[in-house]
């Protein structure tokens, strides 16, 4: 229900710029993820945009409103911690009533609709009288997002909020936000994760930040299949994409090459590059192969099925000419 | 070789049970003496004898009956009581302005209101005087509630500091979020949470004023406004040369049984009050 506008934001903890002007735009409806390595001020900025803490400098408008001094109450956000940060001492229904018995103008009949509206969305109605802690860590995280939900926020939070839950439920309960957005499609969703598979499966558009700054903002394939520099071809995809220097770069022109897994395919002879399998990873469905062609890190090879190289096999491979990304010493593409 | 080892085993069991025995006889003595006091009479009171040969609550009645020992043991349940909630609710504001505003000379305020704690009630006796004439409560129950409020007050906000620090900011945050002002935080989000450090605080701050001694002998002048300490030390004989042992026995054991069945009552909760914080559960 609002677009964000950021404009030129910055942001210092004393001396240290953790934010150094970021500009972008994120559309009504739309699920923006920022990704990034740990340390690059993704929290940051997401906390800049709850107004839990203040801009330095720039702009921050919400459908055209400057909010910069702004209370994260009056903002229309609604906000998921990474850690649930449930309030220990009151009932799940208590938790997720507590910001509409706070705001003024809602009588009770109104506050159980709306609780018990997104407790079943969530599926937690029958957990609506227990306290956190007998609850488990994904039943904790719903309540902490149908807290956010009752709130009817035009603004959706969330900080890293599958990173304290296992494997298994980190993606159920990844689907499950994929399911919310669908549901609740007036809302700007804003994700923050570290994690570029969340980001892949999740995000509309997704911003890859580093060193407070902004590197592509993008929608999944525009990042996965155009990165904009060496450090965007790295962070998304995975396998890492494999990045080749040297002579074999020359070869096509440039400093250095990028090229996925899957794009290079081994021949049984006469390959442009060849290299000695030093490991092996079948997991069913694909597999990768490692080879050692005196490249700094081994060089990836991604095969459909599972395969029979063994360690220390001599492999021919060849790329595939139209999906090499070519990039400058500068680390910028070459298109 | 078994036999030896259960021998060492009995050997160990007995010592310590010894140990324990001499700790809690040690620390018990004193105040069982003075129940044993306290329910003799007449010269039976100077005959020395460890287990109770009589029995009379005389004492009881004289000390409730005469002068103003009730109004006294009054005295002291109101100034205790005024003192614990007016110095909970200071330092409960202020230790969310110690953990969690950020502001300049933070640390410095933390290390002084710490530094005051360590000063002896004598050294500040004369202007604390001056004080409480020039504010006009002298010989009232302010003086004493306005003076213990001043000693407690730097204990009480150091431990609920530390303890506040070490609730999630997170909670905090999303009760921000939730349209929460600071003092909705305090009282709704915060305060249930610090029940076990606010009993354990309280408590040890009704027990500091409820036997506090020098500042009631020293901000008092009549019988009327004494606080119970003072009152048992002023408590007279018929003659000026007797000292009213009984008396002064039954007094003490009526003032100590408040303090007894308190920490009886809130016994758990200071065992959890001193533990959390230690771990995070």
């Amino acid at each position: 229900m609002a677009s964000i506008e950021l404009r030129n934001i910055r942001k210092s903890f004393g001396v240290v710029e953790v934010i150094k002007g970021v500009d972008l735009t994120i559309r009504k409806g739309e699920f923006m993820v920022f990704v990034g390595p740990s340390g690059c001020g993704k929290s940051t900025l997401l906390r800049l945009i709850s107004g839990l803490e203040d801009i330095t400098s720039g702009e921050m408008l919400f459908d055209g409103q400057r909010v910069n001094a702004l209370a994260p109450s009056k903002r229309g956000i609604a906000m998921v911690f990474q850690s649930y940060a449930l309030y220990p001492h009151m009932t799940v229904y208590e938790n997720m009533a507590f910001g509409l018995t706070l705001e003024k103008g809602h009588d009770k009949d109104e506050i159980r609709r709306r609780v018990e509206k997104a407790a079943d969305m969530l599926q937690i109605r029958q957990y609506l009288d227990r306290l956190p802690k007998q609850l488990s860590g994904g039943q904790r995280q719903r309540v902490a997002i149908g807290r956010a939900i009752t709130r009817d926020p035009k603004v959706f939070l969330f900080d890293e909020p599958l990173s304290n839950l296992d494997a298994a439920l980190r993606v159920a309960t990844r689907i499950e936000i994929a399911k919310l957005h669908e549901g609740m499609p007036e809302t700007t969703m804003i994700y923050v994760t570290h994690d570029q598979v969340e980001a892949m499966t999740l995000a509309d558009r997704i911003c890859v930040l580093r060193d407070g700054m902004i590197e592509q903002v993008g929608t999944p394939m525009e990042l996965y299949e155009t990165p904009d520099s060496l450090f965007v071809a790295g962070f998304i995809g995975s396998p890492k994409m494999n990045f080749i220097g040297g002579e074999r770069a020359a070869a096509h022109g440039a400093s250095t090459i990028g090229i996925r897994g899957e794009h290079i395919a081994i021949v049984p002879e006469g390959g442009e590059w060849s290299g000695t399998v030093i490991h092996t990873e079948n997991l069913g469905a694909d597999s990768y192969v490692y080879l050692d062609m005196g490249t700094e890190e081994p060089v990836v090879v991604r095969l459909d099925g599972a395969n029979s190289y063994k360690s220390g096999d001599v492999v021919h491979v060849t790329p595939m000419a139209d999906r090499i990304h070519r990039f400058d010493a500068s680390g910028k593409p070459m298109r | 070789m078994g036999a030896n080892f259960s021998l060492w085993k009995l050997t160990k069991w007995t010592l310590f049970y010894l140990l324990v025995l001499v700790i809690v006889v040690v620390s018990v003595f004193p105040f069982y003496y003075a129940i044993l006091t306290s329910f003799k009479s007449g010269t039976d009171l100077f005959r020395i004898n460890y287990w109770p040969t009589s029995f009379s609550l005389n004492n009881y009645f004289n000390v409730l009956n005469t002068g103003s020992f009730p109004r006294n043991l009054l005295n002291s349940v109101f100034i205790s009581s005024v003192t614990v909630l007016l110095a909970l609710f200071l330092a409960i504001t202020a230790s969310f302005a110690l953990s969690r505003v950020r502001f300049r000379g933070r640390g410095l305020l933390l290390m002084t209101i710490l530094g005051v704690s360590m000063f002896p009630q004598m050294a500040v006796l004369a202007g604390l005087f001056e004080l409480i004439r020039f504010m006009g409560i002298y010989n009232t129950p302010w003086a004493l509630v306005f003076s213990y409020t001043i000693f407690t007050l730097p204990f009480t906000v150091w431990v609920l500091t530390t303890f506040m620090r070490d609730l999630p900011v997170e909670i905090e945050e999303a009760a921000i979020v939730d349209g929460a002002t600071p003092w909705v935080i305090i009282t709704r989000v915060f305060m249930p949470l610090m029940w076990p450090a606010l009993v354990t605080t309280g408590l040890l701050a009704f027990i500091g004023a409820w036997n506090e001694f020098l500042f009631a002998l020293t901000f008092t002048s009549s019988n009327d406004t004494r606080t119970v300490p003072v009152a048992i030390a002023l408590l007279s004989g018929s003659t000026q040369y007797e000292i009213p042992w009984g008396n002064i026995m039954a007094a003490s054991v009526i003032v100590t049984v408040p303090v007894v069945v308190l920490v009886l009552i809130f016994q758990r909760k200071i065992v959890s009050g001193l533990t959390a914080g230690g771990v995070k559960g």
